[in-house]
C-alpha cells in the first residue's frame, strides 16, 4: 500500500475518533485507550514495517498521554528493544551509556550499553505515518503555532466527510492564526463536497491563498467541476493566485541571484585587494579561501559541543591564519616579484599547488563535514511559495558586512590610507615617509584574511575539501575584472549584478548554458570597456 | 656561448638516459598494477581504492601469495587526467609488466585506457558502477551495471513508496545521461506519463543549487507523491543536499535515492537533515555478515584509523581481487588469455555474506541493497532484491543496444552481439 | 625557403635543436622497429608514445612563446587552440572508426548512437576526408584567435585584461564541451580510435610515423617562429611588447601585427593538438580547462622567455618531471612541481635557458 493512501486511510480513522476523545466522557475510553496503546507498543517489536504502520496507528488513535512521547522518540530513533526479552524502552545517552527507562511500566533500567539494544528501525512510509500522527495529536497542543503547523500538514489528507470535524474545532478555537488555517481546511472541504453554493462560497475564502493544494483543487475543479458557475469562478480564482505565484518566482529568483552575487563578493573581495590594489595576480587566492574554510572545521573538531560558538570564533581564526599564511607568502615570494604582475601569477600558481597538496596530506583528500549550526539551517517561509533559505540570508548579510567594514577600513583609517598612497603611485608614497614593504605586507595579508573569511562562509554552503578553492578562482577574477580592478564599489557590483544574471537565465537556459553566456559577456563587456565597471581614474589606471 | 651549447644536449640526454632504464624485472613476485588517481579532482573518490588494493595485496601475501609467489603493488598516479590514465596503463603494461591492474573510477578514464589494455591484450578490473553499453574482452566489471542499481532502486520506489512523479537529476556526462535513458524508458512502460518526469543536467562541482531545488520542490507540490533519482556526482552532493534540507524537502514528502552517495561522500556531509534518504548498492557498511565485520576489521587496522568507513567500490575490489587470485590459480599461471578463459564462471564470497560470480559478459551477480541514511553516516537496509542479479552489458532499454548481447566464451567470443543479425557488430577481428 | 633558413644564422641553440631533432627522428623509430627487445637501446613503444607527446607539448610551448615572449600578450587559453585542433583529428579519427564500433553504425560514432541520435550533426560533415581534416586543424583554432583577437587588440585590450579574456574564452570552451548537446561526446570526450590514413593506430610503425611528423612539425614549427621573429613583421613585435602606444604614434597598425602573430600562433597550437590527438588516444574537454593553459605558460617560464628554443626544452623538462615523479612520489609529486614553479620564477627569471647565458656572462 502506497504510503499516500495509507495517510488519507489513516486520517478518515484517526478524525472522527479524536473528536470522540475531545467530546465523550473520558473515563468510558479509558480501558480502549490503554488496551490500544499496549497492543501497538506490543506489534512495534515486530520486523515488518507494515506492522509496525499498524502499531503506529494503534497508538496514534489510543489517545494515551504516553503517545506523544514514544511517537517522537520512534521518530528520532531513541526507541530500542531490550535484546534480552525484547521489552520495548525508551533511551537517553548517559554517561557510559544509555538510560533505559521500560515504555509500559516507566520502570527506571538502569545505564545499559549498545550491546544490549536492539534500535527499533524506521523506512520513510513510517516516518511519514509518523509525523501525521504527531500533527493529529498536536490539534490539541497548547502552543497555537504548533496548531496551526497540524492543521497546515492535514490539509492534503481533508474529505468531503472532514467538515464537521473541522466546523467543531474551529467554534473552539481562539487563535485568529490557527481559525484561518481551519478556514482554508473547511474550504478545502467544502470543494470535494456537491454543493454549488458552498463551494463559490469556498472560492471566495480561498480566491488569495497560495498553499499548493489549494492550487491543485482549483486545477481539479477548472477541468472536472460540472457548474459553469463554480469552473468559471474557480478559474479566476486560479488566475489570480497563478498571477502572484509568478510575482513571488520572480522576487525568488532575485533572492537566488543576490545569495549567489553575494558568494562570488565574498570569493572576489579578498582578491580585489591583492590584485586591485597591489598589483599581484594571487592564483592561490583559491586555497586561502580553503585555508579559511578548513581552519572552520578544525575549530568545530576541538569544541564539538559549541557548534555556533566555534563558527563564530572561526571567523577571526580564519581570518589570522590565512592572513598569516599571506604575510608568509608576500614576504618569501612575492615582494621579489613587484612589478612583474605576470610572474606573480607563475609563481603564486605553483604555491596553490603546495598549499592544495599540503592540505591533501594533512586531512586527506576526503571532504570534511562542517557541521552548520541549528539557526542556520533551514528556512524563513514569507508564504507558501515563498520562502528564504536562513544560511543564504546569514551568508548575504556577512558579505555585505564584510564589505562595509572593508570599506571602511580603506577609507577611514591611516592603514586605508597608506594603501591607497602606495597603491597610486608607490615612489611618491615612499618619499613621503610611507614604509612601502610594510604597506604590502600588511595588505597581502588583510586580501588574504578576508580571503579566510570567505572559507568560513562558503564552508557553510558547500564541500570543504582540497579543491575548494580551484572551483572559485575563475569565478573571482572575472568578478574583479568585471567591476573593475582597484575598486571595492565595482567588485561588489559587478559580483551582484553577475550573480543575478546567472539566476534570470538559469531557468530559461539551463545552469551550464547560462554559465557559458555569463562568460561571454564578461568577454564582450571588457572590450567595450577594457577597466570595467569602474574604472581606475588617473593615470595610474594605465 | 659555449655553455648554452650545453643546455639542450644535456636536457636531451638527462631525458633519454632515464626514460631508457626500464627497472629490472624481479622474477620471484607476480606485479599488480593500481591504477587510482591520488590527486586532482578525483583523488578524493579514488585514494580508498588504491589503500584496498594495498590491503588486498598484503593480505594474499600474508596468506603466501599467489602460485608461492609474493605480489608486488605497483602504484601509478594518473593525477585525474584522462590521457595520463592511458599512458600510465601502458607504463604499467609495457614497463612494469604487471599480471593485471585494478584501477579507473570515471567512465572516461576507463574509455581512455580501454585500446590500450585491448592493444596489450591485459587485464583491467574496473570497481564502480557505471553506464553499461560495453563489454570488453579485457575488462572485467566488477561494480553494478544500470540494471543492478537504477532499475531495482525505480521499482522499490514505485512499488513500496507509492511514487508517481519523478525527477531524473544528473551531472552531465555518460554515466547520469545513459542511466536516466534506461530510467525514462523504463517509467514509460510503466505507464508514467511524460509530464509526470522531470530530467534536469547540471554541470559538475554544481554549487549553486537554489533555483534547481525550488524547481524540485514546484514539481513536487503538484499533489502526487513526488520522488528525485539522483546521478549527481561527488562534489555537487554536499550542496544539494544541503540546500535540500532548507528549503524543507525531507525524506518523506520527496524521497532522494542517490547512486553516486556512500558511505565515503557521507563522512565529508552533515548527515542530520539527510536522514531517510536513500542510497542503492549492492554492499553496505551496515550489512550485518561475518565476512563484512572481518573486512571492516582489516581495513581499520590497515589504514590505522577506527573511522574510516568502507563503501561499495571497495567491495567490488574486493571481489574482483579474489575472483583473479582464484582464476590465476585455477589457470596456474598469470597469462592473461588463460586468466580471461579461467575467470569466467569463477565464484567468490561477496560481503553481503552471499556469493558472486563472474558471467560471460565479464560482469558480476550482486544483491541489489536499498538503504536509508541515519544520523551516524551510515545506511540502514530498507529493502533488498531476493536473490542475486547479473550484470547486463548491454540494456533492454536503449534503442541501440536491446539487441546486443555479450558472450566472451568460445566458440561466440564476443562483446557486442547483435541476436537479430546474427553479427559480432564492431571491433574484434 | 632560403629565407627561412637564413632566419636560423647566429642561432647556435636553435640550430643544436634542429639536430637533435633530426637525429631522434631517425633514432628513436629506429631503436623502436628495428633494433631487437632485449637490446639496451630499444626504445619501447611506451617511451616513443611519450617522447611524440613530449615533442607536442614542446610546439604548443613555442606557439605560445612567440605571442608571450615576442608580443608580450600572456594568453591563458592557449589550451584551447589546442584543444580545438585535437578535436578537429579526434573527429576524423572516429569517423575513420566507421562500423567497427560496438554498435555497428555506419555513420555515427557510438556516443551518439546511445544517446538516440539519429543523424550527423552538420559540423562533423566533410570529416571523414583527411585534407578537409587538416584544413579544419588549421582553420578552426585561427577563426577563433581572429575573432577574439579583433575585438581585444581593436579596442586595446591589453596586459593582465587580455590574459583574463583569454581565459575566459577557454573556461567558456570547456563548459560548452561538456555538454552532451554539442555533439562532441561530452565528458567522454572522443577515444577508441581505429585507424589513421588507413593505418592501425595501434601498430608500432604508425606511431613511429606520427613521431615522425611531431618532430617534423616541431622543427617547422620552430623555423617559422624564427623566421618571424627575425623579420619586419617580428621586429615590429619586439617594439609593441616594449612600447606599444609609441609604435601606434609612429603609424604602424598595431593591432593588425598583433592579430598575424596571434592567428599565426593559434594554428601552430592547433597542429600541435592534432598531432596529439592520435598519439595519447583520447580528446576531452578538460584539454581546455584554464589550468592547463596555465601549465602552458609555466612551461615557457621554466624554459626561458623569449628564445622559442627554450619553450620546447621548458616543455620537455617540465612534462618529463611530471612523469617522473607521478610514478617515483605519486603522493607528493604536486609538491616538487609547485615547488619548481616558485624557485623558477624567483631565481631563475629567464628560465633555465637564462642559467647558461648567465653563467657564460661571468666567465
Amino acid at each position: 500500500m502506497g504510503q499516500h493512501h495509507y495517510r488519507a486511510l489513516l486520517s478518515l480513522v484517526t478524525l472522527p475518533f479524536l473528536l470522540l476523545v475531545c467530546f465523550f466522557p473520558a473515563v468510558a475510553a479509558q480501558t480502549a485507550t490503554q488496551e490500544s496503546f499496549e497492543q501497538g507498543i506490543h506489534l512495534l517489536k515486530s520486523r515488518k514495517f507494515q506492522e509496525k504502520n499498524r502499531a503506529v496507528e494503534l497508538i496514534t488513535d489510543s489517545g494515551d498521554p504516553r503517545s506523544m512521547d514514544v511517537l517522537q522518540d520512534l521518530l528520532a530513533g531513541k526507541l530500542f528493544l531490550l535484546r534480552t526479552d525484547q521489552t520495548v524502552v525508551q533511551v537517553k545517552s548517559a554517561k557510559g551509556g544509555y538510560a533505559v527507562t521500560g515504555v509500559l511500566q516507566q520502570q527506571d533500567l538502569g545505564t545499559l550499553q549498545t550491546r544490549q539494544l536492539k534500535k527499533i528501525t524506521i523506512n520513510n512510509a513510517l516516518r511519514g505515518a509518523l509525523k501525521s500522527g504527531i500533527a493529529k495529536i498536536n490539534l490539541q497542543h497548547p502552543d497555537p503555532g504548533v496548531r496551526a503547523n497540524a492543521v497546515e500538514s492535514m490539509l492534503e489528507e481533508i474529505t468531503a466527510d472532514s467538515v464537521q470535524m473541522l466546523e467543531e474545532l474551529k467554534t473552539k478555537e481562539q487563535n485568529k492564526a490557527v481559525r484561518r488555517e481551519l478556514e482554508t481546511a473547511i474550504a478545502i472541504s467544502w470543494l470535494k463536497g456537491n454543493d454549488e453554493a458552498q463551494k463559490l462560497k469556498a472560492l471566495d475564502t480561498l480566491s488569495g491563498s497560495l498553499t499548493p493544494v489549494v492550487r491543485n483543487e482549483l486545477k481539479k475543479i477548472t477541468t472536472q467541476e460540472n457548474s459553469e458557475a463554480v469552473q468559471k469562478k474557480a478559474l479566476q480564482a486560479l488566475h489570480t493566485i497563478e498571477a502572484k505565484v509568478k510575482w513571488y518566482a520572480k522576487l525568488e529568483t532575485l533572492f537566488f541571484g543576490l545569495s549567489l552575487g553575494s558568494v562570488l563578493v565574498l570569493a572576489a573581495i579578498g582578491l580585489a585587494i591583492t590584485f586591485g590594489v597591489i598589483g599581484v595576480i594571487n592564483m592561490a587566492h583559491g586555497e586561502l579561501i580553503m585555508i579559511g574554510a578548513y581552519t572552520t572545521y578544525v575549530l568545530q573538531q576541538c569544541m564539538p559541543d559549541h557548534i555556533g560558538l566555534s563558527l563564530a570564533l572561526a571567523i577571526p581564526a580564519a581570518f589570522c591564519v590565512s592572513g598569516l599564511v599571506g604575510v608568509i607568502i608576500e614576504r618569501s615570494v612575492i615582494r621579489f616579484l613587484y612589478g612583474r604582475p605576470l610572474e606573480t601569477l607563475l609563481a603564486t600558481f605553483g604555491i596553490s599547488l603546495i598549499l592544495q597538496q599540503t592540505v591533501r596530506s594533512i586531512f586527506s583528500p576526503l571532504n570534511r563535514s562542517v557541521i552548520t549550526p541549528e539557526w542556520m539551517t533551514g528556512s524563513l517561509a514569507i508564504n507558501p511559495v515563498l520562502s528564504l533559505t536562513t544560511n543564504r540570508v546569514t551568508v548575504f548579510i556577512f558579505a555585505m558586512l564584510v564589505f562595509t567594514t572593508l570599506y571602511i577600513l580603506l577609507k577611514k583609517s591611516s592603514l586605508g590610507l597608506q594603501v591607497r598612497a602606495v597603491s597610486q603611485n608607490r615612489a611618491m608614497a615612499r618619499s613621503m615617509g610611507i614604509h612601502a614593504a610594510k604597506v604590502d605586507a600588511l595588505t597581502f595579508g588583510l586580501g588574504s584574511g578576508i580571503a579566510g573569511i570567505a572559507g568560513v562562509a562558503l564552508s557553510q554552503l558547500t564541500n570543504v575539501g582540497p579543491n575548494l578553492g580551484q572551483s572559485y578562482i575563475i569565478d573571482s577574477f572575472m568578478v574583479v575584472v568585471f567591476g573593475g580592478v582597484g575598486n571595492l564599489w565595482g567588485t561588489m557590483l559587478g559580483g551582484l549584478s553577475l550573480g543575478i544574471a546567472n539566476k534570470v537565465l538559469e531557468p530559461w537556459s539551463g545552469a551550464v548554458l547560462a554559465k557559458i553566456l555569463i562568460l561571454v559577456l564578461i568577454i564582450l563587456f571588457i572590450q567595450k570597456r577594457p577597466q570595467g565597471l569602474f574604472p581606475q581614474k588617473g593615470r595610474a589606471a594605465e | 656561448m659555449k655553455n648554452q651549447l650545453f643546455a639542450l644536449p644535456l636536457a636531451c640526454g638527462l631525458l633519454a638516459g632515464s626514460l631508457l632504464t626500464s627497472g629490472a624485472q624481479a622474477a620471484d613476485t607476480i606485479k599488480v598494477g593500481v591504477l587510482h588517481s591520488l590527486s586532482g579532482t578525483m583523488a578524493i573518490s579514488e585514494t580508498t581504492l588504491k589503500d584496498t588494493m594495498l590491503m588486498l595485496i598484503e593480505e594474499q601475501n600474508k596468506k603466501g601469495g599467489v602460485l608461492g609467489k609474493k605480489l608486488e603493488a605497483v602504484v601509478v598516479d594518473p593525477a585525474s587526467n584522462w590521457p595520463l590514465f592511458a599512458e600510465k596503463a601502458r607504463e604499467l603494461i609495457e614497463k612494469e609488466k604487471v599480471a593485471a591492474t585494478f584501477g579507473c573510477w570515471t567512465s572516461v578514464s576507463r574509455k581512455s585506457v580501454l585500446p590500450v589494455f585491448e592493444e596489450l591484450n591485459s587485464l583491467l578490473f574496473y570497481p564502480v558502477q557505471y553506464e553499461g553499453e560495453e563489454s570488453s574482452l579485457n575488462v572485467f566489471y566488477t561494480g553494478a551495471a544500470p540494471n543492478q542499481q537504477a532499475v531495482p532502486a525505480v521499482d522499490y520506489l514505485m512499488n513500496d513508496l507509492g511514487v508517481e512523479r519523478w525527477v531524473l537529476a544528473g551531472t552531465d556526462y555518460v554515466y547520469p545521461r545513459t542511466t536516466n535513458k534506461i530510467l525514462e524508458a523504463y517509467l514509460k512502460s510503466k505507464g508514467v506519463p511524460q509530464e509526470d518526469i522531470m530530467i534536469n543536467y547540471t554541470p559538475f562541482g554544481h554549487s549553486d543549487w537554489q533555483s534547481i531545488v525550488a524547481d524540485i520542490k514546484k514539481f513536487g507540490s503538484a499533489g502526487k507523491k513526488t520522488a528525485v533519482v539522483s546521478t549527481i556526482n561527488g562534489d555537487a552532493n554536499v550542496p544539494f543536499y544541503k540546500e535540500l534540507g532548507n528549503q524543507g524537502i525531507t525524506a518523506d514528502n520527496i524521497p532522494v535515492v542517490a547512486f553516486s552517495v556512500g558511505e565515503e561522500e557521507l563522512s565529508g556531509i552533515d548527515t542530520k537533515p539527510l536522514v531517510g534518504h536513500l542510497a542503492a548498492w549492492n554492499y553496505f557498511m551496515s550489512v550485518d555478515s561475518d565476512a563484512n565485520m572481518d573486512f571492516i576489521e582489516a581495513w581499520h587496522s590497515f589504514i590505522k584509523n577506527e573511522k574510516r568507513v568502507t563503501n561499495d567500490p571497495m567491495e567490488a575490489h574486493f571481489i574482483g581481487f579474489n575472483m583473479w587470485v582464484k582464476a590465476v590459480e585455477k589457470a596456474g599461471t598469470t597469462d592473461p588469455k588463460a586468466v580471461q578463459e579461467a575467470i569466467i564462471g569463477v565464484t567468490v564470497p561477496n560481503l553481503s555474506g552471499g556469493y558472486s560470480a563472474m558471467m560471460p559478459n565479464h560482469h558480476i551477480t550482486k544483491p541489489v541493497l536499498i538503504g536509508e541514511i541515519q544520523e551516524n553516516g551510515q545506511f540502514d537496509v530498507v529493502w533488498e532484491t531476493p536473490g542475486l542479479v547479473v550484470g547486463d552489458a548491454w540494456s533492454d532499454y536503449l534503442e541501440g543496444s536491446k539487441d546486443l548481447i555479450s558472450d566472451w566464451r568460445a566458440p561466440l567470443s564476443c562483446g557486442n552481439y547483435n541476436v537479430v543479425t546474427k553479427t559480432c557488430a564492431g571491433n574484434k577481428e | 625557403m632560403i629565407s627561412l633558413f637564413a632566419s636560423l644564422r647566429g642561432d647556435r641553440a636553435g640550430i643544436i635543436l634542429l639536430i637533435l631533432l633530426l637525429l631522434a627522428t631517425v633514432a628513436v623509430p629506429v631503436c623502436n622497429l628495428v633494433v631487437p627487445e632485449n637490446s639496451p637501446v630499444h626504445i619501447s613503444t611506451f617511451t616513443m608514445a611519450l617522447l611524440g607527446k613530449y615533442l607536442c607539448y614542446a610546439l604548443l610551448a613555442i606557439s605560445v612563446d612567440l605571442v608571450w615572449g615576442y608580443l608580450g600578450i600572456l594568453s591563458l587559453g592557449h589550451g584551447a587552440f589546442f584543444a580545438l585542433g585535437g578535436y578537429a583529428m579526434g573527429m576524423y579519427l572516429m569517423r575513420q572508426i566507421g562500423d567497427r564500433g560496438v554498435y555497428g553504425n555506419p555513420l555515427l560514432p557510438d556516443f551518439m548512437v546511445f544517446l538516440n541520435w539519429k543523424d550527423l550533426p552538420w559540423f562533423w560533415h566533410g570529416f571523414d576526408m583527411f585534407w578537409f581534416t587538416l584544413l579544419m586543424v588549421l582553420i578552426v583554432p585561427a577563426l577563433l584567435a581572429i575573432v577574439v583577437g579583433w575585438f581585444a587588440f581593436r579596442s586595446r585590450v591589453t596586459g593582465v585584461y587580455l590574459s583574463i579574456i583569454t581565459q575566459a574564452m577557454t573556461y567558456a570552451l570547456m563548459l560548452a564541451f561538456f555538454r552532451n548537446e554539442m555533439g562532441f561526446g561530452g565528458n567522454n570526450g572522443l577515444t577508441d580510435f581505429k585507424d589513421l590514413l588507413g593505418f592501425s593506430l595501434q601498430s608500432d610503425s604508425t606511431r613511429a610515423g606520427l613521431f615522425i611528423a611531431s618532430a617534423l612539425a616541431l622543427a617547422f614549427g620552430y623555423i617559422s617562429c624564427r623566421y618571424i621573429t627575425r623579420s619586419r613583421l617580428g621586429q615590429a613585435a619586439l617594439a609593441i611588447r616594449d612600447q606599444e602606444a609609441r609604435l601606434r604614434f609612429i603609424g604602424y597598425r598595431v593591432e593588425n601585427i598583433k592579430l598575424w602573430i596571434f592567428t599565426f600562433s593559434a594554428m601552430l597550437a592547433g597542429l600541435a593538438g592534432a598531432l596529439y590527438v592520435p598519439q595519447v588516444g583520447i580528446i576531452n574537454p578538460t584539454e581546455f580547462s584554464p589550468l592547463n593553459s596555465i601549465e602552458m605558460v609555466v612551461w615557457v617560464a621554466v624554459g626561458g622567455r623569449a628564445t622559442l628554443y627554450g619553450a620546447a626544452v621548458g616543455a620537455l623538462l617540465v612534462n618529463y618531471a611530471k612523469s617522473f615523479l607521478t610514478v617515483t612520489f605519486p603522493d607528493a609529486w604536486l609538491f616538487g612541481l609547485g615547488a619548481i614553479f616558485v624557485l623558477v620564477t624567483l631565481f631563475l627569471p629567464k628560465g633555465v635557458a637564462g642559467l647558461f647565458k648567465k653563467q657564460e656572462a661571468h666567465r
